[in-house]
């Protein structure tokens, strides 16, 4: 535990906060973006916004797999739980992600679909092996953090000679996404927003390392500082920025060298690459079709791939019209713009993905920092 | 629970016997379970009488009745067990109005197929806690299931306890100003259970809180006199849901100090591990207490004083607000929500 408070030390952040303040200048506004989920809520669940000048403002990214992933491919996870010899292996936070038709993973468990909760690929391994006349599918989803355990999976299953064991493959790509949002005519175009840089990811940053960003940084001239999960980190990467922005510098800094480096984790990257391939394209909600953006299992493996298996073939499916989900995925609103934000749509009855996960702008928004809306409400009625 | 007839029938296996139908049927074989494991386990003169119900006087006072079901997984955890906790959870509901809890009564749900032998283990320690927090098992009730339409065996209790005149205690009687103390460490019980849970399974020489908490209470009660408000035990949903209820049911915030609420290392760091915040991690044997802000320092002395309460401390104070929200001073220095805990699919703890 030690070592987690020592990234946590109150003192310290205020030390870095008078440090930004004094070194962002008065006359400039700084926006970045914290691509992650996981720094969304470490922002959200520290309070780091109360300690940053109002000049420099975070803006919140597509980084929480649960929020991009598409409702079809949620349909399809749906359909697939409800064939009387399949049981769905997934993670907990998908059980209640908002499909179509007003349904969810959670109600068709209640309504008899063999769906299991795991925690890890490799319990889902364990339950095709113990009860071989299930057909087991391991519901995929995450960023490149979380697919070396699902390219373990599919070795493991290999060794143990598992001819009932497959993977709904929903595993996306970070740089792609950032790529993506960078080009998006907001940013590129109408100016709508302005981002000055990015806070690159923590845990998938160990995996990919830090080479992936330097093109971003040099393409589009935005400095990139990959940070930790924890909050001091995230301070500490916000006055990096700070530092680039006004030395007019645009490069990859690594904040978090005690555990990325520049070619990140080359073994998981190879085992990954031995089992999956590049998607021509994949729809991310938020962002629409992004090329080269997720993987599917290599036709070796095909026998492993439930998509092959089930011939799944995803259907475009309508997000809630009135849930602002895509917008705040690209930056370009905040969930206090959805005008269903704390009175629809709640943690308890989430209408859009990104108020589900607790990485989702909207949950950690609700959850960790709805006061503030008062606070600024108040304020704004006694000017 | 009825006496057993005066057939000649072989004593239970206790040692490798199970539960099966007829151990619920009402017939000789029920007869034969209660006298065996239950009678003993609990023994009191009303449950020796036989009736179908206890008959007893009441002392002078108003009477204090709550109910609770348990259904923890798994049944036996370090520091206790469903049969320990199905007596400290409802004695701890009643002691919180500030009652002495005098009577229980038990209803057992059991799987077909549940070893004996883990049933008088339970049975044993219910008997035990019930003796040690000076309250009867007046009265119970057995019922079998088939096997799979439940897990092992589920447990209801009910209770009544006496509250002493002049005492008030209730949810909407906080105050702008009041004082909020926890009576020590937050999330040990909750974590204790996920450390034996089979696809979680984490070293750790933690063990749940699980205990009878009336004795502290009547500390409580006696040093902090009119100035207590209200007390709460924080189980499932932890100090996060006990203090959104409390918020709500006066209508005022609370504004909490993290660096203030203790907590074990080894819980702060499971919880870490598990992505879970011990704010929102069940307690089975502390409590939460408002108090105006007068007698605050004399009502911590007093728990402090208590070995239950050793670590009790004064974690923030209740606000003006008209949005009922619970804040807190994060230690890194900023501010959050406290919320309720949302939609995260938590095992069963309790
Ligand atoms: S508040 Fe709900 S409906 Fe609105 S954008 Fe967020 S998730 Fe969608």
């Amino acid at each position: 535990m030690k070592y987690v408070d020592e990234y946590r030390d109150g003192s310290l952040a205020r030390a870095i906060a008078s440090t930004i303040r004094a070194e962002a200048r008065p006359d400039a506004s700084y926006r970045f973006m914290e691509f992650c989920g996981g720094h969304t809520h470490a922002i959200s669940r520290y309070g780091v916004e109360d300690l940053l000048p109002p000049n420099v403002r975070m803006i919140h990214g597509p980084g929480c797999p649960v929020c991009v992933l598409p409702i079809g491919r949620i349909d399809d996870a749906i359909r697939l739980a409800s064939m009387a010899d399949v049981t769905l292996c997934t993670y907990g936070d998908l059980m209640r992600v908002p499909a179509s038709g007003g349904k969810s993973l959670l109600q068709a468990k209640a309504r008899g679909a063999d769906i299991r909760m795991v925690y890890s690929t490799l319990d889902a391994v364990r339950i095709a092996e113990v009860e071989p006349t299930r057909k087991v599918v391991f519901f995929a989803i995450g960023f490149e953090t979380t697919t070396p355990p699902t390219a373990m999976a599919i070795l493991a299953a290999e060794r143990k000679g598992l001819n009932n064991f497959s993977i709904f493959c929903n595993h996306v790509l970070t740089p792609a996404a950032i790529q993506n949002i960078l080009e998006s005519p907001e940013v590129r175009s109408l100016g709508a927003i302005r981002i000055d840089g990015f806070i690159g990811p923590a845990h998938v940053s160990t995996v990919i390392g830090t080479r992936p960003y330097e093109f971003f940084a040099e393409e589009f001239r935005k400095p990139v500082v990959v940070a930790g999960f924890e909050p001091l980190d995230v301070m500490q990467a916000i006055l990096m920025l700070v530092r680039q922005v006004n030395e007019g510098r645009a490069e990859v800094e690594n904040e978090y060298i005690r555990a990325v480096s520049a070619e990140g984790n080359v073994k998981a990257q190879q085992i990954v690459s031995t089992i999956f391939e590049l998607r021509d394209s994949f729809e991310w909600r938020g962002l629409g079709l992004v090329p080269f953006s997720a993987l599917r299992l290599r036709e070796k493996y095909g026998r492993f791939d439930a998509e092959k298996l089930f011939s799944i073939e995803t259907a475009p499916a309508q997000d809630n019209p009135a849930c602002e989900c895509g917008a705040i995925l690209r930056g370009v609103k905040r969930p206090v713009d959805c005008r269903l934000f704390g009175s629809v749509c709640t943690p308890e009855t989430p209408m859009g993905s990104c108020m589900v996960s607790s990485e989702g702008a909207c949950a950690a928004h609700w959850t960790y920092g709805r006061f503030r809306q008062h606070v600024s409400n108040r304020e704004r009625a006694a000017q | 629970m009825n006496a057993p007839s005066r057939i000649v029938r072989r004593k239970l296996d206790l040692r490798n016997g199970c539960v099966d139908l007829s151990h619920g049927s009402g017939g000789r074989a029920m007869a034969q379970l209660i006298a065996e494991i239950f009678h003993p386990a609990f023994d009191n003169r009303w449950l020796r009488l036989g009736n179908d119900q206890a008959v007893f006087d009441s002392p002078p006072g108003r009477l204090a009745m709550t109910t609770d079901g348990y259904v923890i997984s798994p049944l036996f955890f370090p520091g206790g067990d469903i049969g320990s906790l199905a007596v400290h959870g409802t004695v701890n509901d009643i002691a919180m109005s500030g009652a002495r809890p005098l009577y229980l009564t038990a209803s057992f749900i059991l799987e077909e197929g549940f070893p004996l032998a883990d049933l008088k283990r339970i049975a044993d320690s219910m008997g035990a806690a019930a003796r040690a927090a000076n309250v009867t098992i007046v009265a119970g009730d057995t019922k079998v299931v088939e096997r799979g339409k439940a897990d092992g065996v589920f447990i209801s209790t009910a209770g009544v306890g006496v509250v002493p005149p002049g005492l008030d205690l209730s949810g909407d009687n906080a105050r702008a100003g009041d004082v909020v103390i926890v009576s020590g460490t937050m999330g040990d019980h909750g974590v204790a259970i996920m450390s034996c849970r089979e696809n979680l399974r984490f070293d750790t020489d933690l063990v749940s809180d699980s205990a009878a908490l009336h004795g502290l209470v009547d500390c409580v009660v006696g040093a902090a006199g009119q100035s207590l408000r209200t007390m709460r035990d924080p189980t499932r949903g932890g100090l996060a849901a006990t203090l959104n209820e409390i918020a709500h049911q006066s209508g005022v915030g609370i504004r909490i100090v993290e660096s203030a609420i203790p907590v074990r290392p080894e819980v702060a760091a499971a919880c870490e591990l598990l992505g879970l915040d011990p704010l929102h991690v069940a307690n089975e044997g502390k409590l939460v207490a408002i108090v105006a802000a007068d007698g605050a320092e004399a009502m911590l002395a007093a728990m402090r004083a208590h070995p239950q309460g050793a670590q009790a401390a004064i974690i923030g104070k209740v606000v003006e607000d008209e949005h009922h929200f619970v804040q807190m001073t994060t230690a890194f220095g900023g501010d959050r929500i406290v919320d309720w805990l949302s939609g995260e699919q938590l095992p069963r703890i309790c």
